[in-house]
């Protein structure tokens, strides 16, 4: 269900942290700015991007702003002017970034912000969570809107999502999400870069994003990028323009990934650093003879309803949603499952990482049971 | 003698004044007396005589001027509350041949806004912030601002603004002369025809300087007054500015070239 | 072929890079590899770790509860690893500074000593090199010349002329490792 991204791969291999291979990635896929505020887990990624130099290597501009607050509200100068921009955080800093996500969901600003999710709730801890599912996938800010999140589970996908997420971003006109963890951000791993894509010319962005504001055009009308309309009625028919484009987006963008689904009596659903400890845990429980798949959503948003609903069909005898959280995501399994098959949740959350035997035990003792 | 009609006198041979076309046929929807409509006028007259109409990306503020993007005929971004420093800044750094400005009041850019006023000012971003200081919340009905003058009564300072459980009277323009990113700093009136004679002279001359590339921000306080939230007729608003907030506000440039006067 | 390495002991000691090299070793011989380094707080105390994960296949659980091979460098990472090895697994340490030597008898167990050796040759900085020879010549996994290359990718050039001395140091670990048990 992946769909392949434009990007050209010569082989480069090397061994790199999430946040850095992020990094790396968003100076290759041509992005014009990155404007960010250092909180741990995430601060590799400025760090890595102002020892690069990208202005050298690609004229990308790269700058440390004054807090969370600015760095969003950068990107909608940004992005509202047709250009690639990027902003990257961890949690509470995510939170600070709502405000400024809001506006550019109603102004149709496009931009991508990862977020290198930590434990919480409030200050919590720099270790790796996966508590910010609600805030991601339900919207964040205020009014009605959602945005796409994509969710990597690999310093590679770390990578590879950063061109696929401006495809969207653009696409769809959209702020678009990458959900990290301090797991992702901060392991290493072998990833292959793809090649350096030439980030756009002034004349390709007028000819390609007419609405963007950078000065207006002669002969021609000026453009305005906002998110107010004073008059209820406008209002509300911007409000349907940007749903109608929410359900395009459900039924042309779901990506998930399906590991061993085929004969499973038994399956787990896990995105992110969950979805790798979870596949471990699949693997010792068919080394125990226990016929157990998982699901990956790699789209958080579009949830990847379909595909749950198909195994559910088939007549899986159970779904274990284990995610590191109190049981966020498992709300949107049971709007999948809609009571036809058991569904429960396991997770450790506040920083800790569940263990792949916790989960295999989770699994027997909440799905299989005697 | 035949009787003279409208149409008699509009003939081009009469024209004395004519509205730049940079303003759009839109009503505006200020109060009558406000300075606000003449303080779009000149930023909008300035950028058509330096021929910038195709160049310039205006930032509008929250507040009065919240519709801003509606009357001046230019592409335009509408920020959050407080932030249309932060959206110039990533505009200027990413188009730099481009003229960025932002228009915003002293809510937004004095209370809500005050720390990506004071970093774009201290970064020294190449962009105009064209300011109005009314001394009051006007859109939202009234209330006190951070620049509302000690003893003045506003709906949240109903008994007069009491200095020592309220604070003072923010003079962020003198704050922001003080940070070495600022190039020219300058606060106007637009209340007489001399007054906005000076008050367009300073904003071309920030207009100016950010055309020149010269190192640093422009800023322009225009002390204004808000008639309908001082609750007075618009001459009488006038006659207290100039009798209450100037003596606090003073006018005149207060930074040159870099150089603090 | 599938090798989950937890190596311990204090910061400063080269524990993560020894990580790091292991596992760009690992990518010059095309295996798929992960180096997950506990972070934050975890590492206040002096105490730092890493897993490191080579394998032919993708690799699942970047984190883990049980290793094939530890490396254990300070008495707080003894008394926190020591029982997470698997059965049939390997435990290799330097005994300098190690109080309560390991007890189990169903692991491999090796030491190597790697701070004594470093001094002898001049360079306490070479230490963990050495003690990544113990490792190789306990488990040859990844061959020497990947480890080298993997030292060139891993280090800055200016570093490049330090490679026959940390070619040395793992050389003289390869020689000096015992086993125990």
């Amino acid at each position: 269900m992946m769909k392949q991204s434009k990007t050209n791969k010569m082989g480069e291999l090397r061994l790199m942290k999430g946040n850095e291979a992020f990094a790396e990635a968003a100076i290759r896929a041509g992005v014009d700015g990155y404007f960010g505020y250092p909180i741990t887990p995430q601060s590799e990624v400025i760090e890595y991007l102002m020892a690069e130099k990208p202005h050298e290597r690609t004229g990308m501009v790269v700058l440390q702003a004054e807090s969370e607050v600015a760095s969003i509200n950068m990107l909608y100068g940004g992005g509202g002017s047709g250009k690639k921009v990027m902003t990257s955080s961890s949690s509470p800093g995510i939170s600070l970034m709502q405000e400024g996500l809001s506006y550019m969901a109603g102004g149709e600003v496009p931009c991508v912000v990862a977020n290198v999710v930590r434990g919480g709730p409030g200050l919590g801890d720099i270790q790796p969570a996966q508590s910010d599912y609600f805030q991601s996938v339900k919207g964040g800010g205020h009014g009605d809107y959602r945005l796409p999140v994509l969710a990597p589970s690999s310093v590679q996908e770390m990578s590879d999502f950063v061109p696929i997420a401006y495809e969207l971003a653009f696409r769809y006109r959209t702020p678009v999400l990458i959900i990290s963890d301090g797991l992702i951000g901060q392991m290493m791993e072998k990833v292959e870069l793809f090649d350096q894509m030439p980030r756009l010319t002034d004349e390709e962005i007028n000819e390609l994003y007419p609405w963007a504001t950078n000065g207006k055009p002669k002969g021609k009308k000026r453009r305005v990028i906002t998110s107010l309309d004073l008059d209820p009625y406008k209002l509300e028919k911007h409000n349907f323009k940007l749903q109608s484009k929410y359900k395009t987006i459900e039924a042309e963008e779901v990506r998930c990934e399906i590991i061993e689904c085929e004969d499973a009596d038994y399956i787990i659903i896990a995105y992110g650093s969950s979805a790798r400890i979870s596949q471990k845990a699949i693997q010792l429980a068919r080394e125990e003879g226990l016929k157990v798949g998982l699901l990956r959503p790699i789209t958080l948003w579009p949830f990847p309803k379909k595909p749950i609903n198909e195994l559910v069909e088939k007549g899986v005898k159970g779904i274990l949603s284990v995610e590191m959280s109190a049981g966020q995501m498992v709300e949107d399994v049971k709007l999948a499952v809609r009571e036809r098959t058991k569904v429960e949740h396991f997770g450790r959350y506040g920083g800790v990482i569940h263990s792949p035997e916790e989960v295999l035990e989770a699994l027997k003792n909440q799905i299989i049971g005697d | 003698m035949s009787e003279i009609t409208i149409k008699d006198i509009i003939k081009p041979e009469n024209i004395v004044y004519e509205k730049t076309s940079l303003m759009t046929d839109k009503s505006l929807s200020y109060c009558p007396g406000c300075g606000h409509g003449t303080t779009h006028r000149l930023v909008m007259e300035v950028l058509e005589e330096l021929g910038q109409e195709n160049d310039t990306i205006g930032v509008a503020p929250v507040g009065c001027s919240v519709l801003a993007y509606e009357f001046m005929n230019i592409d335009m971004q509408e920020a959050a509350h407080g932030r249309a420093p932060a959206v110039a800044t990533a505009i200027k750094r990413l188009w730099p041949d481009k003229i960025v400005f932002t228009y915003q009041g002293d809510g937004d850019l004095a209370a809500i806004g005050t720390a990506e006023t004071i970093h774009a000012c201290n970064r020294g971003e190449k962009i105009v912030i064209v300011f109005i200081n009314n001394g009051i919340y006007g859109m939202t009905g009234g209330q006190m601002a951070p620049t509302t003058l000690p003893g003045m009564k506003t709906s949240t300072s109903p008994y007069g603004r009491d200095v020592n459980s309220m604070g003072n009277p923010l003079k962020i323009t003198e704050l922001i002369a003080q940070l070495p990113g600022t190039y020219y700093v300058s606060r106007q009136a637009v209340h007489t025809p001399s007054a906005v004679r000076k008050a367009k002279k300073a904003i071309k001359k920030a207009f100016q300087n950010q055309l020149d590339d010269k190192p640093g921000l422009s800023f322009v306080e225009v002390v204004s007054n808000c008639n309908s939230g001082w609750k007075m007729e618009p001459v009488a608003s006038n006659v207290w500015m100039e009798e209450n907030m100037f003596p606090y506000y003073e006018l005149g440039d207060i930074k040159l070239e870099g150089n603090l006067l | 072929m599938t090798e989950e390495i937890i190596i311990a002991g204090f910061g400063g000691q080269g524990v993560l890079s020894m990580g790091k090299i292991i596992a760009y070793s690992g990518i010059m011989q095309n295996q798929e590899v992960s180096w997950f380094p506990a972070y934050g707080p975890e590492m206040r105390g002096g105490t730092a770790n890493v897993t490191v994960i080579l394998s032919d296949e993708r690799i699942s659980s970047p984190t883990l509860t049980a290793y094939d091979t530890a490396i254990i460098l300070n008495q707080q990472s003894m008394d926190k690893f020591e029982s997470t090895v698997k059965p049939g697994g390997i435990l290799i340490y330097d005994p300098n500074g190690i109080s309560k030597h390991p007890t189990r008898t169903d692991i491999n167990i090796y030491t190597i000593e790697g701070a004594r050796i470093a001094a002898e040759m001049g360079n306490t900085k070479i230490f963990n090199m050495v003690v990544l020879g113990g490792y190789l010549e306990v488990k040859p996994l990844v061959k020497l010349d990947n480890v080298i290359k993997g030292l060139k990718k891993s280090l800055h050039e200016r570093y490049h002329k330090l490679i026959p001395l940390n070619e040395d140091a793992i050389n003289m670990g390869m020689r000096n490792v015992k086993k125990t048990a």
